[in-house]
């Protein structure tokens, strides 16, 4: 899969689940249909690109297309 | 006069111990007072407001704190951890109050000078609250707003040359003890070694794709400074493959008395004369030691290198000199089914520059646990879920009568068709010849 093929992919698939914002690493690489290492890479280039952004609770850490869900001053409500 | 009354706060300065609240009162005293005329970049406040908010807490018996948020420095996925404070019209100085982690030196060496830096950057741009260090081994930089995340990275990246620490599902910043530096035990260089994989890993540890958090911890020897036996993914701990080395001459200067057990550490109180017999030889774990007339005798190959009777005779006793390391795999706290300690995975490996032997099997070992590893599990549940014999299938190790605890404790082990000769078929008529139906 090339670099468009996946952020599309990408785009899509995470647009299309209601009600939920945050996913988990491996989610994307199932997405992705990808092993991890190269998953990663195509991650990273997608929250380059700012397409996607992080999110953290300080001991996990979840992915987001950015600006989707809750934002930083209006978390858990 | 302070911004806040909180008298359940007040309490807990009344202990026999230091107090954390006092800390933060000197801080917003300081911060009030400004004698330095610094141009903070957050509320000058804050300090006060953390006091307040950490009362009402008190007061209603639950946080005021959101759990995380969505902030950072460009490209990094750990390192800074969002914190919002959910009264922010009550305790407007903490409405963000984001933790920064900063990836600590080497051992724990500073200067001075640049203890002063960091500390000026933080009163500057932050609360001026730190942590000295967090459990990981950082710094942590408590509470800052949103805006000053990328000036104090910029600052700290082009101007302190320092970089962020790990946090979420990363590789954690490795933390190590002061090893060969200061320490006559450490049997290899941690430093070096802590220093080499940070290096390596900059993607692992900025970046985060694994399951859930992972972690390296470099003891110089069995002693275990920095508990990386408890507490690693990885645990890194120093070991010698001969012989301790035997001064008899200063093993009489102990029993003599002319030199002090424990380099004197336990003088505080009067033990009485040394007793070699009592405090060494019976305290050996192994039951390896004995005196031979005048002379100390150690069953080498029985030695698990506890490091007691080095600990307390150093001058008579020292490591062996071939020197390296053991990894021990699988460490954490007790979030999941209770605390684990590291499991023996490799008893020895030599520890020199490029580490290239080292690389390759903490590679293995992640290409195993982000492939399997479910959302937030540890190496060591996974280690425990599909057992201690996949992961020697994983890493291409063979077992070794090392990597058991203790006889019975894990006696299943199930052989695998090829492992056997002939295989499963057997000749029935053969089998017969000797068993009965
Ligand atoms: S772990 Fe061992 S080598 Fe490292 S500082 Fe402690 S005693 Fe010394
Ligand atoms: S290091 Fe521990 S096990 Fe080895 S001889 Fe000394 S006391 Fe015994």
């Amino acid at each position: 899969m090339d670099y468009a093929e996946a952020k599309e992919k990408i785009i899509s698939e995470l647009s299309k689940k209601k009600g939920k914002t945050k996913f988990y690493f491996n989610d994307l690489a199932k997405i992705l249909d990808a092993k991890p290492r190269d998953a990663k890479k195509i991650v990273n280039q997608l929250i380059q690109e700012q397409v996607l952004e992080f999110w953290s609770s300080g001991s996990t850490s979840m992915y987001g297309l950015k600006g989707a869900g809750k934002q930083a001053g209006a978390e858990g409500e | 006069m302070p911004k806040h009354e909180t008298p359940m706060l007040d309490q807990l300065e009344t202990g026999p111990w230091p107090s954390f609240v006092s800390d933060i009162k000197q801080e917003a005293a300081s911060r009030a007072k400004n004698e330095r005329n610094v141009e903070f970049q957050i509320p000058e406040d804050v300090c006060d407001d953390l006091l307040g908010v950490l009362e009402l807490s008190y007061k209603h018996g639950r946080t005021h704190w959101k759990h995380g948020g969505i902030v950072g420095v460009f490209g990094y996925g750990g390192g800074v951890i969002g914190r919002y404070c959910d009264q922010p019209e009550m305790f407007p100085g903490v409405a963000h109050f984001h933790t920064m982690r900063v990836n600590q030196p080497g051992g724990k060496f500073y200067s001075t000078e640049y203890l002063r830096q960091l500390c000026d950057l933080w009163e500057f741009r932050g609360s001026g609250i730190t942590n000295m260090h967090g459990s990981t081994g950082d710094i942590i930089f408590l509470g800052t707003t949103t805006p000053q995340l990328e000036e104090i990275f910029y600052e700290m990246t082009h101007n302190l040359n320092q970089d962020l620490g790990g946090s979420g599902s990363n590789l954690r910043t490795p933390s190590d003890c002061i090893g060969q530096a200061r320490c006559e035990y450490a049997c290899y260089d941690t430093q070096a070694l802590c220093y080499d994989l940070t290096q390596t890993y900059q993607d692992e540890l900025h970046r985060p794709a694994f399951p859930y958090k992972f972690k390296f911890k470099f003891d110089g020897c069995p002693n275990c400074c920095v508990a990386s036996i408890a507490r690693a993914d990885i645990s890194f701990i120093g070991t010698w493959r001969d012989d301790i080395r035997i001064d008899q001459e200063a093993v009489q200067a102990y029993i003599g008395g002319e030199l002090k057990p424990n380099a004197g550490a336990h003088m505080g109180r009067d033990w009485g004369p040394f007793d070699i017999q009592k405090e060494v030889i019976d305290l050996c774990p192994t039951g390896c030691m004995w005196m031979d007339g005048k002379e100390l005798k150690i069953d080498n190959k029985e030695c698990t290198r506890c490091m007691h009777c080095i600990n307390v005779m150093p001058r008579a006793l020292r490591i062996g000199n071939d020197r390296g390391l053991s990894m021990l795999v699988g460490a954490k706290a007790p979030i999941l089914d209770g605390a684990q300690m590291s499991t023996m995975l490799v008893p020895f490996i030599k520890a020199e520059e490029p580490y290239d032997d080292i690389k390759e099997i903490i590679e293995k070992i992640w290409d195993w646990w982000m492939e399997e590893g479910k959302n937030r599990e540890r190496l060591g549940e996974l280690m425990k879920r599909q057992g201690f014999q996949k992961l020697l299938e994983v890493t291409e190790l063979q077992p070794d009568p090392r990597m058991v605890q203790e006889p019975r404790s894990n006696p299943y082990i199930f052989w695998k068709e090829e492992e056997v000769e002939g295989g499963w078929s057997r000749d029935i008529n053969e089998f017969r010849k000797y068993h009965q139906r």
